[in-house]
Parts: structure tokens; C-alpha cells; sequence
């Protein structure tokens, strides 16, 4: 397979996958940040204490982290129809990888909720903050380095798991290289899409860290 | 100002309950500095965490500028608007500062202005007008990593000054600082007591805070105020133990009955007149000191000093008279008693040196 040939696969297979990828990743922020935070507050000593939500909550979560993610792609099949109209393509895969990155997403939030200093929210309280003071002043801008650094986490999971979703024929570079790669034996397309995938996990991986470094700085003397 | 009514707190685990609060009654007058001094565990954190209900209490009222807030807290855990609105009056700084590392100076002092409402342009002006009152000014766009222990106590401080309190928390402010910067943050709390006309809560574990600036002190052991007065009053109160940890005076405590030992508190007048030697040229007694101190508590200049006169007390009790007219506090050092009270206070700094 010439290259002439393989561009327009890959370039596809790129589009596919940052979509697949785009879309879960919006969701699983959107879905984990409320969640972590509610586990944190609803845990014992928590400002919300409610232990039968925190117990609800955490094995919602437990279960979904739990759930190998291809089961999850099938098992989710009718839920996908039922949300976005298909179960096919990639706007059909990101219904599952969504669920899959939420709770995901969501304990990453919790540890890094949890590690901002109760002092903190200590000292928020006796200005006279109430809940939403504190998760919106003190928790999230404080866990944030960490949120971004637990969102890079995700991200990269995510693109190990849309590699999967080949399997609701959703496209993307994991299932080029494995149609056409492994299936047809083109190994050079299958080593040229992996090597798109590393430089891809990589540069998400570098932004990431750059992210953090350039919110901790605030953090470090100097 | 602070009023508590027979507060208690206990601390329920699985298996056993810890009674951090053991009916603490606790009076501060407006305007006034008043340290709670005690050793770790004594309950001095618990009490202070009471007063603005930071920790509810089990039982019992706090009264905080005529308002009693243990009405106000509601049911549950989470605090009503109407404690919320009285605790963003109360001031209170921390012994790790708990400044936000993700916020500039200026903006750790817009917090409270940012909860009480105020408009943009009105919390920058005040929190500039803060930072200017303890010294940071020019301080305001650095982050707390950046500022020195004291300087975060500073930005610590004016955050707490935002709400225009009439009363200020101080949780062991000055526990994490170095003597010199303790000093310079204790005049400032000085300062603002005097200038705002600020009523200080401060709990502590170190005597020379008790000493450079309150006005009055309690001493908590157990959970319970042992010991609570004005600092001349402690010092006039046989036997106190805050007294003597305030102002140790050493010297070995009497072994045999045929010397009488004494410690003599002056103040006030006293403290510029020769009585001791008038002492010993009155009634002709060999006045032997076994140790002085001699020192300014809360602005006035008070001296204590121990003294040993020959015979037994039935043969001082005229000496002893003289002293006492002359308007000295005397107390009889006699056996194990006092010396167990001295002891039990020695843990601070001070008294142990």
C-alpha cells in the first residue's frame, strides 16, 4: 500500500478518533467533576454528609469502573440507540466511552478533591461560606492542577478505549490498524498508525503536563 | 463580647467518647485581648472552634455580640444563612495561615468580600485598604507561596479584618512563626486592638503571647477553665498557677521548716520602692532571694521575686504583715501544694526555662 493510498485512510481514521475522543472527553468532564466533588462532600465529615447517597454514588461508580469496556459497548448498544439515534459510527461509540470515562474521571476528582487542605474549607466557613463557596472558591481551584492532570489521564484512556470501539464500527486509527493492518496484512499502514497513536497519546501527555506545571507554578516559590 | 455558657463538647468514635469540653464557662469583655493558654489537649482548639460553631457544640450556649449563635446554627450539619451572616463578622486566623495557593494576596482577601457580596472595583479598594493596614501593600499581585511565614500570617490577618469584625479568632496564629516574627504579629494584633477597638479571642500554648499581649488570660486543663482573670488579678491570686507560669521564679522550694520561703508580686507602685531591704532594716531579718523576675505584662510592670526569711512561718507572720501592707501580693511557698501547682503549669516555654 503506497502512501497516496494510506493518507486518506488516516487522515479519516484521525478525524474519527479526536471526534470519538473530543466528544467523551467533554462529557466525562462535565459528568466526573460533579460527581468526584459529591463524593467528597457527602462522605463522613463532609459538608453535605449523607452517607446513603455517598454509598449509592460510590457503587455507580464502582460498577462502571469496573465493566471491561467492550462489554460495556455492547451491553450499552440499545441505551446508544435509544440517545443518538445509532448504534453505528463514531457519534454511536461515544455514548459508551462516555459512560465508561465518567466514573472514570470521576474518582480522579475525588482523590483530588479530597487533597485540598480542610483548613481551607475551614477558613471559608468562618467568612461565612456556605457549600457552594466552598466547591466553587476553595475545592475546584485549588484540586485544579490535579483535575488537569486526572483530565490527561482520561484523555489517554480514551484513546486506548475508541481503539475498541472499532468493534460498533465506529472507525478511528485503532480499528484501522486492525482492519486493515492486521486483517489484510499491511504492516506498514498498521506500523504507521501506531506510530500516529503514540505520537497522539504522547503530545496529550506533553500538553498535559505543561497545563499543570503552568497552574502549579503559582503553587512553588519563586 | 464572647460569652460561653457551661459549653461542652464530646467527640463520640465508635468505641469511646473523648470530652474535649467539660462545661466551660468563658467571659471576654469588649475590647479587650484575652488568651486561652493550656496544653495540646486541653480543649483550647475545641473552645475556639465553638465560638463561631466551626465545631457544633454538644451542649451549651455561645453568645458572640449579644447574639446567641448556638440559636441561630439550625438543625444539621449545615450552617443556617443567619450563622453564616454572623460568622462573616467574626474574624479568625489560623496557625497555618490557610491562605487559598490559588488565589493572589489581594484575591485571599477578597474572598470574604466576595461571599459578603461586594462589587468588583469595591473589593479591590478594600482589600488594598487591608493589605496597606498590615503592611503588604505592596505584596498584593504576589502568591502566598512567595510571602514568608509572617507575611502569609499578615495576608492571614487582613482577610480576617474584611468583614469588619468586632471580634477576632486567633487559633494559635503565632505557633508557626519564628520569635521575632511572633513579636512583629502580635504587636500588629496589638494594634488592631487598639485602633478598631478589635475584641482578640486568642488560644495559645506559649506564655509570652499570654504575656506581650493580653489583657486577661484563662488557663484550660481537662477541658475546664482552671483559672481566668485579668493578669494583675492572676498575679494577685494565691496559688495561681497561671501567675506562676507567667512569671516563674525559680529557686529551690524550702526542704527544712526552719526557713520560711515566700513569693512577693509586685505591681503598680510597689515595683519603684526599696521594701525589701526597709524589710530588713525594720524588723532586722536576714532577707536571702532565691530568685526575681521582673518583666511588663499587658503594658504594666510587674516583678515577682522569692524570698527566704529564717524561721519558721509562726516567726515571720510581722514580716509577712509589713509586706502584705505594703501592698504586695505574698504567698507562702509551704510543701508539696504550691510547688504541684507550679509544676502542672510548667509544660510552657516559659516557665520551664
Amino acid at each position: 500500500m503506497t502512501w497516496t493510498q494510506m493518507q486518506p485512510l488516516l487522515t479519516q481514521a484521525c478525524v474519527d478518533t479526536l471526534y470519538m475522543v473530543g466528544w467523551s472527553t467533554l462529557v466525562a468532564a462535565l459528568g466526573g467533576v460533579p460527581l468526584g466533588v459529591l463524593l467528597v462532600l457527602t462522605d463522613r465529615g463532609g459538608m453535605l454528609r449523607n452517607l446513603a447517597v455517598n454509598r449509592v454514588v460510590g457503587a455507580v461508580v464502582n460498577v462502571g469502573r469496573s465493566l471491561p469496556f467492550v462489554i460495556l459497548l455492547v451491553a450499552l448498544i440499545p441505551f446508544t440507540s435509544a440517545v443518538v439515534g445509532t448504534f453505528i459510527g463514531p457519534t454511536a461509540a461515544v455514548v459508551p466511552l462516555a459512560v465508561g470515562a465518567v466514573p472514570f474521571f470521576a474518582r480522579l476528582v475525588e482523590t483530588a478533591v479530597r487533597e485540598v487542605d480542610r483548613g481551607l474549607v475551614e477558613a471559608a466557613q468562618a467568612m461565612g461560606g456556605g457549600t457552594g463557596t466552598v466547591v466553587f472558591k476553595v475545592l475546584l481551584p485549588q484540586a485544579l492542577p490535579s483535575l488537569v492532570a486526572g483530565l490527561t489521564t482520561t484523555v489517554i484512556v480514551l484513546i486506548g478505549y475508541s481503539a475498541m470501539a472499532g468493534v460498533v464500527g465506529a472507525g478511528g486509527l485503532g480499528d484501522l490498524a486492525h482492519t486493515y493492518g492486521y486483517q489484510r496484512f499491511e504492516t506498514t499502514l498498521m506500523l504507521v498508525t501506531v506510530a500516529v497513536l503514540v505520537a497522539l497519546v504522547t503530545l496529550v501527555q506533553l500538553l498535559g503536563d505543561a497545563a499543570v506545571r503552568l497552574l502549579g507554578r503559582r503553587e512553588r516559590t519563586g | 463580647m464572647i460569652t460561653t455558657t457551661d459549653l461542652t463538647k464530646v467527640y463520640r468514635t465508635r468505641d469511646r467518647e473523648v470530652t474535649a469540653l467539660d462545661g466551660v464557662n468563658l467571659h471576654v469583655q469588649e475590647g479587650e485581648v484575652h488568651g486561652v493558654i493550656g496544653q495540646s489537649g486541653a480543649g483550647k482548639s475545641s473552645l475556639i472552634r465553638c465560638v463561631n460553631l466551626l465545631e457544633t457544640p454538644t451542649s451549651g450556649t455561645v453568645t458572640v455580640d449579644g447574639r446567641d449563635l448556638t440559636a441561630l446554627a439550625g438543625r444539621g450539619a449545615r450552617p443556617s444563612a443567619a450563622l453564616r451572616q454572623a460568622r462573616s463578622r467574626i474574624g479568625m486566623v489560623f496557625q497555618h495561615f490557610n491562605l487559598l495557593s490559588s488565589r493572589t494576596v489581594r484575591g485571599n482577601v477578597e474572598l470574604p468580600l466576595e461571599i459578603l457580596g461586594l462589587g468588583r472595583a469595591e473589593r479591590r479598594r478594600k482589600a488594598l485598604d487591608l493589605l496597606d493596614l498590615v503592611g503588604l501593600a505592596p505584596h498584593a499581585r504576589a502568591h502566598p507561596a512567595q510571602l514568608s511565614g509572617g507575611q502569609k500570617q499578615r495576608v492571614g490577618i487582613a482577610r480576617a479584618l474584611a468583614g469588619d469584625p468586632k471580634v477576632l479568632l486567633s487559633d494559635e496564629a503565632t505557633s508557626a512563626l519564628d520569635p521575632e516574627t511572633t513579636a512583629s504579629v502580635l504587636a500588629l494584633l496589638r494594634d488592631l486592638n487598639r485602633q478598631l477597638g478589635l475584641t482578640v479571642l486568642l488560644i495559645t500554648h506559649e506564655m509570652d503571647v499570654v504575656k506581650t499581649v493580653c489583657d486577661s488570660a484563662s488557663l484550660m486543663r481537662d477541658g475546664r477553665i482552671a483559672e481566668s482573670g485579668t493578669v494583675r488579678e492572676l498575679l494577685a491570686t494565691p496559688g495561681s498557677a497561671l501567675a506562676a507560669a507567667l512569671f516563674p521564679v525559680g529557686g529551690p522550694p524550702p526542704e527544712d521548716g526552719d526557713r520560711t520561703v515566700v513569693d512577693v508580686t509586685f505591681h503598680g507602685a510597689a515595683t519603684g520602692r526599696p521594701l525589701i531591704s526597709q524589710l530588713a532594716r525594720t524588723y532586722h531579718v536576714d532577707v536571702s532571694i532565691l530568685g526575681a523576675a521582673m518583666d511588663t505584662v499587658g503594658g504594666a510592670q510587674i516583678g515577682r521575686m522569692r524570698i527566704e526569711l529564717p524561721g519558721r512561718f509562726s516567726d515571720n507572720v510581722v514580716p509577712i504583715g509589713f509586706l502584705r501592707e505594703q501592698g504586695l501580693a505574698v504567698e507562702v511557698v509551704t510543701g508539696a501544694a504550691p510547688a504541684d501547682a507550679q509544676a502542672s503549669a510548667a509544660p510552657t516555654k516559659e516557665a520551664t526555662r
